[in-house]
């Protein structure tokens, strides 16, 4: 088994029973798992709400460290068609020229810099680098800020001792409380200062739903573009010969970009509370409950993909829900595949080979169920193309 | 050469012509509005969601299973629904009328 693998540990159990149990803080989970249910399910959302307390739709549910509702992702239609419909033009942007320009520039000098080195530890010292440089665009502010995103480590919610940790979570919606006011005192051209003078039928936004926006931006984009970018490296460690033949056919980046995210899905699962009694696969599933649309599992579904659990780099029909499905898919997406686009490209251009030296997998616990989502440690050495 | 008529949901008529590639990208090269193209035309998004003309519908074809699976889920899906990353532009489908769903 190469490094950069990532088993699928659903596998029994979306073919023999298509759930799956997990506890979380007394709130259990039933986790769905098949291709066709959980696209089904993120469909039914009249059934299985997003709208529901703040943070428990999250696994681990972050309902005792958060009363801020994130803002489109726990609202649900038709408030949250409102709301997405004035963020949708600012999530575009990533398709700019300039955009892509400033992306390729930043991707570039750290890539230059992982090159001079005898080794880099991808994790810290690449793709939270990559990650927080990358969101200075999205939010359009200045690139500096990026040093204390970079400051506050690779977990924003989590900590050693604890999967949310409400001290490291309060560091966080501290700076996005500081930088709402100092924006408000000297709006410019950020999004927070679009924000705050965005209406929403007819309203402004409030502080607080400014807030919820934020929250959604930083959280949502961290931990999966750093697993997505540091398994992307991992992988082209493993197998030089798809960076080898993408040098060769770059139109076929395009598909790499898809089938890499299907495999790797950065994000396991997201949860949902079910607003009367219901069922998911022949489960009885109790109103007040809550259900998962397990991302992963569905992604190596076998009765939709062929052979589900191995990177085909051209794949060209890649119905994949690692962005999620349907009302709520990721409004992050097109800079997330803009990240990966420009990533792949300057590996390709300056890249010859990438050797793996060592690493520690991050293994995520779903009751019975462990799943590698990528790395904590990756440590590998870049040769520099001749 | 295939000549693509499509219609916005704003009621703008775009007139596309082609040879090559999925209709996808020809109406995201011509700015479609509607057409996305998200994913880059590998059926996962489903921002490139039109409805054929029924005169047309035989020119097209009807969708693949997976398709189908993706466009099952669809806002305002109709009997003539397509993702149009799925068809290629190729003089089979000269002349179609190709109405935009978002």
């Amino acid at each position: 088994m190469d490094k950069s693998d990532i088993s699928c540990p659903f596998a029994k159990a979306r073919l023999n029973d298509g759930f799956g149990k997990m506890d979380d803080q007394d709130d259990p989970v039933l986790m769905v798992l098949r291709h066709k249910d959980v696209r089904r399910s993120a469909h039914n959302w009249k059934t299985f709400q997003s709208g529901a307390k703040p943070g428990r739709i999250v696994v681990p549910s972050e309902v005792n460290i958060r009363d801020v509702r994130q803002i489109p992702f726990e609202v649900d239609p038709p408030l949250h068609g409102a709301y997405r419909a004035v963020l949708e033009q600012w999530f575009r942007r990533p398709l700019d020229e300039n955009y892509t320009l400033e992306l390729k520039s930043q991707i570039t000098s750290i890539i230059d810099s992982a090159l001079s080195k005898n080794n880099i530890e991808v994790i810290s010292d690449l793709a939270l680098v990559m990650q927080s440089r990358a969101l200075t665009l999205l939010l359009n502010v200045p690139i500096e800020e990026a040093e204390t995103w970079i400051s506050w480590g690779t977990h924003v919610f989590r900590s050693e001792e604890s999967a949310v940790d409400a001290d490291k979570a309060n560091i966080l919606y501290d700076y996005i409380d500081d930088q709402i006011q100092q924006k408000i005192d000297n709006p410019g051209t950020d999004l927070y200062s679009q924000l705050l003078s965005t209406e929403v039928n007819g309203e402004k936004l409030t502080k607080e739903e400014v807030k919820g926006v934020m929250i959604l931006t930083f959280a949502g984009g961290r931990d999966t573009v750093i697993n997505a970018t540091s398994n992307t490296i991992a992988y082209f460690a493993d197998h030089p010969e798809s960076l080898e033949r993408l040098r060769q056919e770059p139109e076929l980046i395009k598909y790499t970009i898809e089938e890499l995210i299907r495999y790797f899905s950065p994000l396991t699962h997201m949860g949902r509370v079910a607003t009367e009694d219901s069922q998911v696969c022949g489960h009885m599933v109790e109103a007040d409950t809550r259900i998962s649309l397990n991302w992963a599992s569905a992604n190596r579904d076998s009765s939709v993909f062929d052979n589900a659990d191995e990177v085909v780099i051209d794949r060209k029909i890649n119905p994949h829900v690692a962005f999620g499905f349907g009302t709520h898919n990721c409004l992050g997406a097109t800079h997330a595949r803009q990240i990966m686009k420009v990533l792949i490209q300057t590996l390709i251009d300056k890249v010859e080979s990438i050797e793996i030296i060592d690493c520690k997998e991050n293994i995520e616990t779903l009751g019975d169920f462990e799943r590698k989502v990528g790395f904590d440690k990756l440590n590998v050495k870049f040769t520099p193309k001749k | 050469m295939a000549k693509i008529t499509f219609i916005t949901k704003n009621d703008q008529t775009i007139i596309a012509e082609g040879n090559s590639g999925n209709v996808m990208e020809l109406a995201v090269q011509n700015k479609v509005t509607g057409i996305d193209g998200d994913c880059g035309g590998v059926c996962s998004c489903a921002t490139c969601h039109v409805h054929v003309s029924p005169d047309d519908w035989d020119k097209v074809g009807a969708p693949s299973e997976l398709e189908s699976d993706m466009l099952e889920f669809d806002e305002n899906v109709s009997e003539y629904s397509r993702l149009s990353c799925q068809i290629n532009v190729t003089d089979d489908i000269d002349g179609i009328v190709l109405n935009v769903a978002k």
